[in-house]
């Protein structure tokens, strides 16, 4: 299984990002390798359509589930489109969650936010 | 004469100034672009002479001839496509409608189809033409909306009721005007848009002058503000009860008193003298 995780810097140690298709990195966690590895979210600065385009990205690496705070209704749609399963984050640590997903303690994430719409 | 009314946010009083300058004109176009909520014509109640609808062209695609090359996800500079296996998502809100999807698709599974994105609606009061553009709620880009609505420019005399703010809708708007009316609230906030409304102008080297608007005793950030740069103050309007009664029951100000018909008619002149020695330099 492949989790990927919206974080502040590129650590472990480090914490999650509160805002998923405006985080700068992301934690790429492969649980059969047990590594950890990170991207650089390309959509951080865009001012609309950076939940999609993040969404994508993760789609790419080909990651079974998110864990996040909060999302947005187009990055959902099309995370759950790809069959990715989204849970929600219970505190800001990075592998805490990690340990949690393994141990099938994360409840999914259910409720979404309208997306960032580039007004203009 | 073309004259942008301008202001850095809603409630500042932009619509109230823009209706009553387009009332006592009573000649000429009155052109509502707050596509998202225009209420000028709650104002000036025009009678309604047509209404037509603006679209806009949106991709749509043709799953059996895709082949998931995702050229066309990479390209869209807004990201309003996703490709996931066995799917291409479109967001239709976030598309700008720029068409370079379907351009660039190398297995023509892209067309572009007609949207409604929003109306317009043309009407009258007297001689003055009322214009109104409405954008469909959920739309990524009023753009369009104005452009269209704009078409129609009274060279004569045209008030334009800008969107609120300072972003690309705003833009559109400077663009057609010969001068620019801004209009400013006596507090920091207020000073602050009004420096962002101004550096606007400035940028798409279009004249500008201010209206301080709301005023009362005290000190005027607003006015400090217009001071310090060189930005001529046409007008104050004082910030009394009455006008604030007026105004929240959808009526003119120039229709119910003399006062203020007087205020805006000089207003009127003020800025059309001024439009008309820019345009002179
Ligand atoms: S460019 Fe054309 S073929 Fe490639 S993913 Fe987009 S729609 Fe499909
Ligand atoms: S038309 Fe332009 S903005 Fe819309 S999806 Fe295609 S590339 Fe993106």
């Amino acid at each position: 299984m492949i989790i990927a995780i919206p974080a502040e810097e590129k650590s472990l140690d480090s914490v999650i990002s509160v805002n998923f298709g405006r985080s700068p990195y992301f934690c790429i966690y492969d649980t059969e390798k047990q590594q950890s590895t990170f991207i650089d979210n390309e959509a951080a600065g865009r001012p609309g359509g950076a939940g999609v385009e993040a969404a994508q990205n993760l789609v790419n690496q080909k990651i079974d589930t998110l864990v996040a705070f909060r999302l947005g209704d187009h990055a959902a749609k099309v995370l759950s489109g790809a069959k990715i399963k989204v849970l929600k984050a219970v505190n800001l640590s990075i592998a805490d969650n990690i340990a949690k997903v393994l141990s099938h303690s994360l409840e999914e994430l259910n409720e979404v936010h309208p997306g960032g719409i580039n007004k203009g | 004469m073309k004259i942008a009314v301008l202001s850095g946010k809603g409630g500042t009083g932009k619509t109230l100034v823009s209706v009553n300058l387009a009332a006592v004109a009573d000649k000429g176009g009155y052109f509502d672009c707050d596509v998202e909520e225009p209420n000028g014509h709650l104002f000036l109640k025009p009678s309604l002479i047509g209404e037509e609808e603006v679209t806009s062209l949106k991709p749509v695609v043709d799953m059996d001839r895709c082949d998931g090359c995702k050229v066309c996800v990479t390209a869209c500079v807004y990201k309003a496509l996703a490709y996931i296996p066995g799917e291409l998502m479109i967001f239709d809100e976030i598309c700008h409608a720029c068409g370079l999807c379907t351009y660039l698709c190398p297995q023509q599974a892209l067309k572009e189809t007609k949207r409604v994105i929003g109306t317009i609606r043309r009407g009258g009061r007297g001689s003055l033409s009322v214009h109104t553009g409405k954008m469909r709620i959920g739309e990524s880009t009023g753009v369009p909306i104005i452009k269209k609505l704009l078409k129609k420019l009274d060279d004569d005399l045209s008030i334009i009721d800008s969107p609120p703010g300072s972003g690309c809708l705003v833009l559109e708007t400077i663009e057609h005007a010969d001068y620019c009316l801004l209009v400013a609230e006596p507090t920091m906030f207020g000073a602050q848009n009004l420096a962002l409304v101004h550096e606007l102008t400035r940028v798409m080297n279009k004249p500008a002058g201010v209206l301080l608007n709301k005023v009362e005793d005290g000190l005027n950030p607003s006015e400090l503000y217009a001071k310090e740069h060189d930005l001529k103050i046409l007008a104050s309007l004082p910030y009394d009860s009455y006008a604030a009664l007026e105004s929240s029951n959808a009526e003119l100000l120039v229709e119910r008193s003399e006062k203020y018909r007087t205020f805006f008619l000089e207003l009127l002149k003020e800025v059309v003298d001024e439009a008309t020695l820019a345009a002179q330099r």
